[in-house]
């Protein structure tokens, strides 16, 4: 079991790096898939450089969304916020129902073409693993070890940092993955407005009706979910070992 | 010394614990006794300020806990609760550091500290500072938890059913060990608990709480043989009390002179033991291990027996 698993990422790295780096590699398997001489090998840009900037993006949406989702996740958790929980939880929900596109349609008229309105997509679409994930993971933490941690000294600082987010950092993590996946896909609609992206190919694919460059486009978005999932996953498993629950 | 003077708590309509007054040696165990919802556990949790009481005074060694912040009072107290509240993902030495880290102790002296009180409650330090609470079997986790509790020396240290979560064997051991240990370090103790028995078997005085209210605060030999009418009474009044007091004796107390055969049972065992084993034997006197011939007879052993 573990050996295929571990054939199956190394598979996965090794043909998102061909795929990226060496493209012209599968020419004969994507040229069938063009029409009247049509390339089959995306030209019209560096495919590492878009690579590199899907993920930044992806980065920066995700610490953006991800430090915005567990601070409120914090807040509402204490006795002191907890009643802006509904409010909060109704922003998250309508973050995560409104379609990034209308995000695009809407945030373009205010902020602009380019990385701007992509970024506000994405954070809004992504908020809401972590939320309710840091959430949950604050609420398991067991009431007797709140009441040591409390009975010994430690004030509501030193709780939150010392007993708290550690015990709850696997949960958080779990949300972070949901968020980074969803957001990795999500963030090929950014070239819709002109943000650098693997969303480029994609869609020059469709412009051109050349399936080649939207095979190309959407196998190399997958294998980065699969692979990023798969290496949080990783993280998450270390992160609830030391919170001193035995890994699964 | 822990003196409660006319506690009182309220929450909204009902009040958890009804004007109690009741001091604390220095240096000895108390162990408050009754059913849930006693008040017991807020009357405990009251004296760290956990809770903070709603009317009353209780002042340690002499100041007065409500002039101190909180945060500070509870580094200064030792706390143990059930289920042990150990912290998953500290290791043991860690757990155990707690109070001295919050309290700003140097790293060579946490380090001699955190050996010393595994050393004290046989857990090989080598061993066992890095292993993680899950890795330890309950009778170990509790030990932990007391020796936290422990680690900044404190001079008074409150426990929340310890044992409640050990089985039978454990929990006796544990008791032991507790007992031992607090003669060793003489720390002032207040034990929360609902069993009589372990009341009694560790108690050096027992105050029985129902209704939020203050039942009887007395020696465990007080409480047998003259319970308060009510509540007290029908706690320990079973068919069972003359053993529990003649438990609480020990077989030196009640010897007398003269030779008796067999082998003879040790100074402290107590009269329970004296008389099971002079039951066992058949006979109706056992010689006590000690300097000059000594024996404990059935009349003398009876005599401890019943309400005097």
């Amino acid at each position: 079991m573990r050996l295929a698993a571990l054939i199956a990422r190394l598979t996965a790295i090794v043909g998102l790096a061909a795929l990226v780096l060496r493209p012209q590699w599968f020419r004969g398997i994507l040229e069938p898939l063009t029409e009247h001489g049509a390339p089959a090998i995306y030209n019209q840009g560096d495919l590492l450089q878009l690579t590199l900037a899907h993920l930044a993006l992806v980065a920066a949406a995700t610490a953006i969304g991800g430090i915005t989702a567990l601070v409120m996740g914090i807040l509402v958790t204490r006795p002191a916020g907890a009643e802006f929980l509904p409010l909060s939880r109704s922003i998250v929900n309508i973050g995560q129902t409104f379609p990034p596109v209308a995000v695009l349609a809407l945030a373009v008229p205010a902020v602009g073409f380019g990385v701007a309105p992509t970024l506000i997509a994405l954070i809004l679409y992504g908020l809401l693993p972590i939320f309710e994930n840091t959430i949950t993971g604050l609420r398991e933490v067991p009431a007797s070890t709140l009441e040591a941690a409390r009975g010994m000294g430690m004030g509501g600082w030193r709780r939150l940092f010392w007993i708290e987010l550690p015990l709850a950092l696997p949960a958080i993590l779990a949300g972070l993955r949901l968020s980074v996946v969803i957001n990795l896909g999500t963030a090929t609609i950014g070239s819709t407005v002109a943000a650098k992206g693997l969303g480029e190919v994609i869609i020059a694919g469709l412009q051109t009706s050349n399936t080649a460059f939207i095979l190309q486009g959407g196998v190399i978005v997958a294998l980065l979910a699969v692979l990023v999932y798969d290496a949080l996953g990783w993280v998450e498993r270390i992160a609830a070992r030391r919170a001193g629950r035995a890994a699964a | 010394m822990i003196e409660i003077e006319g506690v009182t708590r309220r929450f909204g309509s009902i009040t958890a614990v009804d004007d109690v007054s009741l001091t604390v040696d220095r240096g000895s165990i108390t162990v408050l006794v009754g059913t849930s919802g006693s008040g017991k556990s807020t009357l405990l949790r009251m004296i760290n300020r956990l809770i903070e009481p709603t009317s009353g005074r209780i002042r340690i060694d002499g100041r007065d806990t409500a002039t101190v912040p909180g945060e500070t009072l509870r580094r200064g107290i030792g706390y143990a609760i059930q289920g042990h509240g150990l912290f998953p993902h500290w290791t043991v030495a860690r757990n155990i550091a707690t109070v001295p880290l919050l309290q700003g102790w140097d790293a060579a002296r946490i380090d001699r500290r955190v050996a010393d009180l595994l050393a004290l409650f046989d857990l090989d330090p080598a061993v066992f500072a890095g292993k993680f609470p899950h890795q330890l079997s309950g009778g170990q986790q509790q030990r932990v938890g007391v020796a936290r509790a422990l680690a900044a020396e404190p001079a008074v240290l409150l426990m929340d059913e310890p044992f409640g979560a050990l089985d039978p064997i454990i929990r006796a051991k544990a008791q032991g060990d507790l007992a031992t240990i607090q003669r060793r370090l003489s720390v002032t103790i207040v034990l929360v608990t609902h069993d009589m028995e372990e009341a009694i078997h560790l108690g050096d005085r027992i105050a029985v709480m129902d209704g939020g209210r203050l039942q009887q605060y007395a020696t465990p030999a007080e409480i047998l043989a003259h319970p308060a009418p009510g509540f007290v009474e029908r706690l320990v009044g079973g068919s069972d009390r003359p053993f529990r007091l003649l438990a609480l004796a020990r077989a030196g107390d009640a010897a007398e002179p003269g030779s008796a055969p067999g082998d003879p049972v040790p100074a402290d065992a107590s009269l329970r033991d004296a008389l099971a084993e002079l039951l066992w034997r058949g006979t109706d006197a056992v010689a006590v291990a000690g300097p000059v011939p000594r024996r404990v007879t059935l009349p003398a052993i009876l005599a401890h027996a019943g309400r005097r």
